[in-house]
């Protein structure tokens, strides 16, 4: 065991910040947030949220507001997928590239109304992802403004999500991939049909004066506190990406398996560089694996004879060890075997199909 | 989770070990502090008996969720036995870090090794450090 290095920067705090610490969470840096990575245990945490509800304090993640008449030709310019199809209550997953194709951020982005969106991006990456956003403003009217400091963000997940939040709600709540604004609690919630989880579920942005009522109120009605170690396993399970494992700069969508949300007829940023990915792959591709024995890949592992693992943990749903890594493209099928050097040990695994955990 | 303990009647390691002396042979596990911190154990492979241990070495990992960390030996000595129990029961180094959560057994090498060990209060005052 050994301590973490000291913070060279104040850890800024969420306005659960104090629930957190009186429900016995450890908390922990994160992106330069001070975040609750547990509660009661990982595990117990992750099985809350397959099996009933979990709620997570995901107030560290930015937003980007646009709006204007030039609203949609910006973002267009910037995300990956087409911003046109998305219609006023609609939400589209997108990642936002430079002109090699590197990835610089993933993202949800919201329709709120006609020439008005919100975007969501990684705690990690939000300073950059605005001064992105501003940079290619131009002559574009629209106006660009960080809301970060304007919401907190709760993600209410798992298979009694919805009702629970219903319960508490004025009217029917948005359906998956849908956002709207309703009365959570008493109080305003943009209620937004996503997650991170592969459950059902809501993510409520909301005022931080706000938040620890809302919270207070969705765990008396059953919601299980759950943290960013049991948010790593859940999105690991379902084989969602994490930006700065699993995506990078170093990385373009199409190897990292992103090529869905990729519409390159739109012109954005990076668009040749994908469409040249398309047509010529790129000698490596992002893929789950299973490890068939003990012991638990983690990020960086070397894979043997080229690649390397970007995810890795024991998934409490399958009880074995799972990860995502980059692999020689002729070696990627589902079924291909390889090993992996875990800590000099040598650990066999197997490419495996995407989720790596599907529900009955 | 358990309550955070310490018993008094153990010897710390400030690698967050502990060893329980019973004349010439000495138990071993993590600390409270040390499960509390790695969070819900997934794996845990044991010494061959036999293996002899150094004091500050590491002699096996244990491995949870979230993390894998080295596990030191808070004295020198051959392991006589190991506890089987964690081979399919990992998460007894949570549930029970001193009683059957213990990892192995050792015939001490050299006693007057424990003099660089904490007592339980010198332990503690050094994780509120």
């Amino acid at each position: 065991m050994s301590a973490a290095p000291p913070a060279t920067t104040p850890l800024r705090r969420t306005a659960l910040y104090e629930t957190h610490v009186g429900l016995g969470a450890r908390m922990v840096p994160f992106a330069g947030w001070e975040m609750p990575v547990q509660y009661e245990g990982v595990i117990s945490e992750h099985r809350a949220v397959r099996s009933a509800v979990g709620i997570f304090d995901v107030s560290h993640m930015g937003q980007i507001e646009v709006s204007g008449p030039a609203a949609l030709e910006l973002l267009q310019h910037l995300c990956s997928n087409d911003v046109a199809e998305i219609e006023i209550g609609g939400a589209q997953y997108s990642v936002l590239c430079r002109e090699d194709g590197g990835v610089l951020d993933d993202c949800f982005t919201y329709r709120l109304g006609p020439e008005r969106y919100l975007t969501i991006t990684n705690a990690a990456n939000h300073e950059t992802d605005l001064a992105w956003f501003v940079a290619h403003r131009g002559t574009l009217d629209v106006a660009i403004v960080n809301r970060a400091e304007d919401y907190s963000m709760l993600a209410v997940q798992g298979p009694l999500a919805r009702e629970i939040v219903q319960a508490v709600a004025n009217s029917p709540l948005p359906e998956r991939m849908k956002v709207g604004t309703r009365i959570v609690n008493g109080v305003e919630a943009l209620v937004c049909g996503t997650g991170y989880t592969g459950e059902d579920g809501v993510e409520l942005l909301l005022a931080p004066t706000d938040a620890p009522t809302v919270w207070d109120a969705l765990v008396r009605r059953g919601a299980h506190p759950a943290g960013l170690a049991a948010r790593d396993t859940l999105r690991i399970e379902v084989c969602y990406h994490l930006y700065g494992n699993d995506l990078s700069t170093e990385h373009g969508p199409i190897e990292a398996g992103l090529g869905w949300c990729c519409k390159e007829d739109t012109g954005f940023i990076g668009a040749d560089a994908v469409r040249a990915a398309r047509e010529q792959p790129p000698p490596e591709r992002l893929v789950p694996f299973k490890l068939s024995g003990r012991g638990v890949a983690r990020p960086g592992d070397v894979v043997v004879g080229g690649g390397e693992v970007t995810s890795g943990t024991f998934s409490p749903s399958l009880e074995l060890a799972i990860g995502m890594a980059y692999l020689p493209r002729e070696r990627s099928e589902v079924g291909d075997e390889f090993e992996i050097d875990v800590r000099g040990k040598l650990r066999a695994a197997v490419v495996a199909a995407r989720p790596l955990y599907k529900r009955d | 989770m358990a309550d955070a303990s310490y018993p008094q009647e153990l010897l710390y390691h400030p690698e967050h070990d502990w060893a329980r002396i019973d004349g010439d042979v000495a138990t071993f596990g993590i600390t409270w502090h040390a499960q509390d911190a790695l969070g819900d154990v997934v794996f845990f492979d044991p010494p061959a008996v036999g293996v002899k241990l150094t004091q500050n070495a590491p002699y096996t990992e244990v491995e949870s969720v979230k993390a894998v960390s080295d596990v030191i030996a808070p004295l020198s000595g051959e392991v006589i036995e190991t506890n089987t129990l964690l081979a399919d029961q990992p998460e007894l180094i949570n549930e029970d870090p001193y009683g059957e959560g213990w990892m192995v057994k050792i015939r001490l090498g050299d006693p007057a090794e424990t003099s660089g060990l904490l007592e339980r209060d010198a332990y503690v005052a050094a994780l509120q450090e």
